[in-house]
């Protein structure tokens, strides 16, 4: 295969990435910010963003140490807010599943939701493309997203203890997560899952270390996938 | 946080093997074999499932204010879920969330 093919199939995915950089990088600065004020050091800052490499999960694991919840449940819900990759990988590998072990290895790590969105839809839109070329993208996607990611949780957090409360950005998770969640919200099947999200969460408020957090995303999923049945709606 | 160093990596390094293994799952292990779809049809729902639960009791009691109710943050979330709504652009939304408070902050003192 020519080296112009996958050279300009790893360049079409920078260029098509690169957009992605207005929402990396306030995500980072602000996850950096809101790590270093909840009193973790620059190396722990850091260890999330480049271990965990998932905004959300890292937001949430920071907010449930900040309320003192036990480890045990500190993990369970960040990686339940992390699930949905599962559904991701399981809708990549018919792409990318033939390379060899350590690239689908090094490609997992990367797998974000704007590399994922990006992909797929490449993918499918161009059925055509060869492995490596589908491999190309793929990582030429991840160059301008991933590595900003570092850097902006790293500028965030050596600007964080220079932040005065009165900025309250006590604020800023729930506006950053209400923000990804509201344009998800498709279909019924959406709606009522957040809906319940919502209610059941507030309604086992009283649960200590934030439990009603897990079961309310847990009746939510149930009530999501049952009203899709119903509405036959899948978006 | 009152946790210790130890505490912090255990979680930091739990998660972040949690988080891979999650992404490494069907690429990495499964390969071609289809997912059943009602599993598929759960998975669908997480994010929409999981982050409202949280930012719920965040939003109604915030803790800035100790846990009373706060216009200016009400405000701003229905602004951000609006806007996110509306345009399905996460930034605009972010934009619109964080212009509601600090204006709604600086009006209400």
């Amino acid at each position: 295969m020519p080296v112009s093919t996958l050279k300009s199939a790893y360049w079409t995915g920078v260029r098509h990435g690169a957009p992605f950089l207005l929402v990396i990088v306030p995500f980072g600065l602000l996850f950096g910010v809101v790590a270093t004020e909840s009193g973790l050091n620059l190396v722990q800052v850091m260890g999330f963003s480049i271990l965990v490499i998932a905004g959300a999960a890292q937001f949430t694991a920071v907010q449930l140490m900040v309320d003192e919840a036990p480890t045990v449940l500190i993990l369970v819900t960040a990686l339940a807010v992390n699930l949905r990759m599962a559904m991701y990988s399981a809708s990549i590998t018919p792409w990318l599943g033939a390379a060899p072990l350590w690239q689908r290895a090094i490609a997992a790590y990367f797998l974000v939701d704007q590399t994922y969105a990006l992909s797929q839809a490449r993918f499918e839109a161009r059925p055509a493309m060869t492995l490596r070329e589908r491999m190309a993208y793929y990582f030429g996607a991840i160059s301008p997203i991933c590595p900003l990611w570092y850097v902006a949780t790293l500028a965030g957090a050596l600007a964080g203890q220079a932040i005065p409360p009165e900025y309250a950005l006590d604020f800023a998770v729930p506006i950053t997560f209400l923000a990804m969640v509201a344009p998800a919200l498709r279909t019924l099947a959406h709606v009522a899952a957040a809906g319940t999200s919502v209610g059941v969460a507030l309604a086992l408020a009283f649960l200590p270390y934030q439990a009603g957090v897990l079961l309310a995303a847990v009746a939510a999923m149930a009530v999501g996938a049952r009203v899709e049945l119903w509405t036959g709606a899948r978006a | 946080m009152t946790q210790s160093p130890l505490e912090i990596w255990a979680i930091i390094l739990l998660l972040g093997i949690g988080t891979f293994l999650i992404r490494f799952s069907f690429l990495g292990l499964i390969g071609d074999r289809k997912l059943p779809d009602w599993l598929l049809r759960h998975l669908r729902y997480t994010p929409v499932a999981v982050l409202p639960a949280l930012v719920a009791p965040m939003v109604v009691w915030p803790q800035a204010t100790g846990g009373q109710p706060d216009l200016a943050r009400m405000l701003a979330a229905i602004a951000t879920l609006g806007v996110g709504y509306a345009t399905k652009n996460v930034l605009a939304a972010i934009g619109a969330g964080a212009g509601t408070l600090y204006t709604m902050l600086y009006l209400l003192g």
